[in-house]
């Protein structure tokens, strides 16, 4: 049974605190006493991932409005790491969001498609006070195959 | 946004000294280039040697300044590529639009 771990952050909606939450999570990742894959690509992953979730709510959920906050939660449980990133906004549509096979020369759009091919399950929910993004990486056997599903 | 910026051959040589391109600093990094380019330099070459965690919106600006140096009639090469920094190219597949070399001297040639 691996250590259980919940970190609980809540930051303004700044851009400057992407690299301190990214590193968080790759510490975190970095100690984790049961991990049999490549760690050092793992907590680079968890980086990138918090860093592309984080902007996106910022961006896209807040839409830049610094008086709103981002609640992040990150949990090592069961032999899986769950992160959620909860946002203050309207929320988006994440299946409309384009994946590799889009337009190749787009600025943007690349953010949801990493983080679907980093995590193992990927959630966007709408609560009563906004949205939230939850991702899933099993850190145990790789698992069969990746589950991505979403709900309004 | 710090970085090194220096004439070399037929192209201009921009080292990144960020150990992060993200969404933090990517606008920042794109306005930059394009004062470049409005400056007339449209050959390009973007060291990333010194980016150890590079993002989509990194990635997005490259590709902004990809496309401003084509429409110019020029090109925007890329070189020093840490291995996860090219492992994202190759996650979304943008290996197959930039011309990428390991060091900046093999950039510069390609003009």
């Amino acid at each position: 049974m691996p250590d259980k771990i919940e970190v609980n952050i809540r930051i303004p909606n700044k851009t400057r605190y992407l690299s301190l939450i990214g590193q968080i999570g790759e510490n975190l990742a970095l100690a984790l006493d049961k991990y049999g894959g490549d760690r050092e690509e793992l907590a680079y992953h968890i980086n990138l991932v918090l860093t592309e979730a984080i902007a996106n709510a910022m961006i896209h959920g807040n839409v830049k409005d610094p008086a709103k906050d981002v609640h992040i939660t990150i949990g090592v449980d069961n032999e899986c790491l769950r992160i959620r990133v909860r946002d203050q906004g309207q929320g988006f549509d994440i299946n409309s969001l384009p994946g590799p096979e889009g337009n190749a020369l787009d600025d943007h759009g690349r953010g949801i498609h990493i983080i679907r091919c980093l995590m193992d399950e990927v959630t966007y929910r709408r609560l009563d006070d906004g949205n939230v993004l939850e991702m899933v990486k099993c850190l145990s056997p790789v698992p069969s195959s990746k589950r991505d599903t979403s709900s309004e | 946004m710090n970085c090194d910026v220096t004439e070399q051959g037929k192209a201009v040589v921009v080292e990144l000294k960020e150990e992060r391109l993200d969404a933090h600093n990517s606008n920042e990094f794109k306005s930059q280039m394009l004062s470049l380019f409005e400056g007339g330099k449209n050959n390009m070459v973007i060291n990333l040697k010194g980016v150890r965690f590079i993002d989509s919106s990194g990635l997005g600006a490259l590709v902004s300044g990809f496309k401003n140096a084509t429409a110019r009639n020029g090109s925007l090469k890329l070189c020093g590529l840490q291995p996860q920094v090219k492992s994202m190219f190759e996650l979304t597949r943008l290996h197959r639009v930039f011309e990428i070399f390991p060091d900046t001297e093999a950039a510069v040639a390609s003009f």
